[in-house]
């Protein structure tokens, strides 16, 4: 794995912690400090002038990228072009113009590289691998898969549930343009067999629990619950996450609460009782 | 954030899109200056961010400049849907030969944008999208050059007399959109003239905060004397602040967090008179001492709040740390705090965070295990008062 931005303050801080959680990081990239060396507690990591490079001499397929968010279009569309599998953007404040067209570039380059986020937590196998701002010690391995809007609410639900234990949790990210979708993650649970149950976390904006919920009806056969944030939300108010914003009657909780419980999905009150749902299910 | 009618018009006029002549007047006299400026017949229309303002005596004719003073005055003050009017804009009154409907917008699902037009014009499009759908043409796109233009315009079925009209429009729209990182453009009417013109009458713009850094001018367009002065004040120390009708005040990390935490205050507050959250507030991941002190600050100078519940998770930043800005937060603020906090921490070192807000006895704080129980707690003082 290699880190776009390990040299500013939140790359750095955030890769000695995956490095600490065991991730396996060979590098970063930054332009401007190409050829450079950082030393993460004993860990000496080369930096690298670009992502092709960085790809060359480590054999990296995956990258974390932390750059501002003027920056992040023309980062992610580097990372595409060089071919990369997985990048992973954390950056918060991308404009929705760039996300659209860094995932146009990304369609466009045929699909290759899978894109998550921006404006996201990452992805976490607990006792594997951690890519992004997810604590590794809220919980060990176990049965369950997660896909969530929201990072403190993957942390809660993972917190709540961490006798049992997760193979991946995923934080798709708030933003109203995303790589990753619920119904994505969804599909790779449904495919990963170590994976039992899922947990959906979803929130105020757009339509993509709805289209979760469908998908769910006709393609997941393991039992997933799922817990929706913002019942009191105003209309017409941006609820934090750039997406978490109910326009005149669309968007609402209620209505993708409905929309999940239609498609046969147990569907929390509070995040608590969301975990309790999921203990039911798996008996 | 949301522009009003005028500042969508300038900015359409500053993307060569053809916007009638009008004039800002925040006083009657001002109004009588404009109308006689224009000439002719004008029209008076309120300058609130809601729909249905003709509906509310918001949008007047005037066929004098005496007429306009008038309206203006009847117009000026009015409260539409909790708007205040504070300023109208005076335009010439348009030729109108026929109306249509040009918007466009993100389109989430997609992860790409639409255009959406509509021959059917002047109206709530909202209505015609659900009792007409076949006469609202979605086209998604990525780009529009003047080609893409001419697709959108027959998709719409648009008379041929004003398809190359439109589509220039259309061009220059999305020129707009662009260059000004928009997430909606909606004009509405767009208007045929009788001498076959294509103008756009009234304009929405919803414009992309996350792009401010690149368009330092947006700063001038937010409303900031429609703003509540709490969310004022939290904008200024850098919060994530809406001030909501409730009497508990939240803080919490992270904006899934936050909104599960009101909903959860609003369930407890079923069961302790109806209280309901005063606020959403998120701190963020890094919860220093110094934005928890910030934050409790606004939250406590919020006359209608009545208990504030601190609802932390630890991840990043442990709760030992959390814990310590609190008990500095309350030390900052000495005697401004006097409303009963009740904190629920959970996650990375929590005992050590439960062990220092235990030892600081702070009289106004209470611990509670957990989220539920907390919300349950902060209800009830709400709902007792202070």
């Amino acid at each position: 794995m290699i880190v776009q931005g390990m040299t500013g303050a939140e790359g750095a801080k955030h890769t000695k912690r995956m490095l600490k959680a065991g991730t396996r990081i060979v590098g970063g990239v930054n332009p401007r400090k190409a050829g450079e060396v950082v030393d993460f507690d004993g860990h000496v990591l080369p930096v690298f002038g670009g992502v092709a490079e960085a790809m060359a001499a480590t054999g990296a397929d995956v990258t974390v990228v932390f750059v501002p968010p003027a920056f992040t279009k023309d980062a992610v569309i580097e990372a595409v072009d060089a071919g990369i599998g997985l990048a992973v953007v954390i950056t918060e404040g991308v404009p929705v113009h760039d996300a659209a067209a860094f995932w146009a570039h990304a369609v466009a380059a045929g699909g290759r590289t899978r894109i998550i986020g921006p404006n996201c937590p990452g992805v976490v196998s607990p006792g594997k691998s951690n890519a992004g701002i997810i604590p590794d010690d809220i919980c060990g391995p176990g049965p369950i898969g997660l896909v969530s809007k929201s990072g403190t609410l993957t942390y809660q639900l993972m917190y709540e549930l961490r006798d049992v234990g997760f193979t991946t949790a995923v934080g798709i990210g708030g933003d109203p343009v995303i790589g990753t979708t619920h119904i994505d993650a969804l599909a790779a649970f449904e495919e990963d067999p170590e994976t039992s149950a899922i947990v959906m976390i979803g929130e105020i904006g757009g339509d993509a629990e709805e289209r979760a919920a469908e998908y769910i009806r006709s393609w997941v056969s393991k039992p997933v619950v799922a817990y929706v944030a913002g019942f009191t939300a105003p209309e017409g108010r941006t609820m934090g996450h750039a997406g978490a914003i109910v326009s005149g009657s669309a968007g609402t909780a209620q209505a993708k609460k409905e929309a999940l419980e239609a498609a046969g999905v147990r569907v929390g009150k509070t995040p608590s009782e969301t975990a309790r749902l999921l203990r039911e299910l798996l008996g | 954030m949301d522009l009003h009618e005028h500042q969508a018009r300038d900015l359409f006029a500053a993307h060569a899109v053809p916007v009638p002549h009008g004039l800002l007047a925040v006083t009657p006299d001002e109004a009588h200056a404009a109308a006689t400026s224009i000439g002719g017949t004008v029209v008076v229309k309120a300058q609130v961010k809601t729909g249905g303002r003709g509906k509310a005596g918001g949008v007047k004719l005037a066929r004098t400049p005496a007429e306009a003073r008038e309206v203006a005055s009847d117009i000026l003050g009015l409260e539409i849907k909790g708007h205040v009017v504070r300023e109208v804009l005076v335009v010439e009154a348009s030729d109108i030969a026929e109306e249509y409907y040009f918007s466009f917008l993100l389109d989430r699902a997609n992860r790409t944008f639409l255009a959406m037009a509509s021959v059917e014009g002047g109206m709530d499009i909202e209505e015609v999208a659900a009792t007409r759908p076949g006469a609202l043409a979605r086209v998604p796109v990525t780009h529009v050059d003047l080609a893409v233009a001419h697709e959108i315009v027959t998709a719409a079925k648009f008379p041929p007399e004003v398809a190359d009209g439109v589509a220039d429009v259309v061009v220059r729209l999305w020129e707009a959109f662009v260059a000004e990182d928009a997430t909606l453009v909606e004009v509405n009417p767009l208007v045929r003239t009788r001498s076959g013109e294509v103008v756009a009458v009234d304009g929405k713009v919803t414009l992309d905060a996350n792009a401010a850094f690149r368009h330092p001018a947006h700063a001038e367009l937010a409303d900031v004397a429609a703003e509540d002065p709490l969310e004022a004040a939290a904008r200024a120390r850098g919060l994530n602040y809406v001030k909501l009708d409730g009497q508990v005040g939240v803080i919490g990390n992270g904006a899934g967090l936050v909104m599960s935490t009101l909903d959860v205050v609003a369930y407890a507050g079923e069961r302790h008179g109806g209280v309901r959250p005063a606020n959403f507030l998120d701190i963020g991941g890094g919860a220093s001492a110094q934005v928890m002190a910030d934050g409790l600050d606004i939250i406590l100078n919020d006359p209608d709040v009545r208990s504030v519940f601190v609802n932390v998770f630890g991840g990043i930043t442990a709760c030992d740390a959390v814990a310590d800005g609190i008990v500095a937060a309350l030390g900052m603020l000495g005697d401004a705090a006097t409303k009963p906090l009740v904190v629920r921490l959970d996650g990375n070192n929590v005992e050590e965070g439960r062990r220092i807000l235990a030892e600081a006895a702070h009289p106004l704080v209470t611990v509670v295990d957990t989220m539920d129980n907390a919300a349950d707690k902060a209800a009830e003082l709400a709902a007792v008062g202070v």
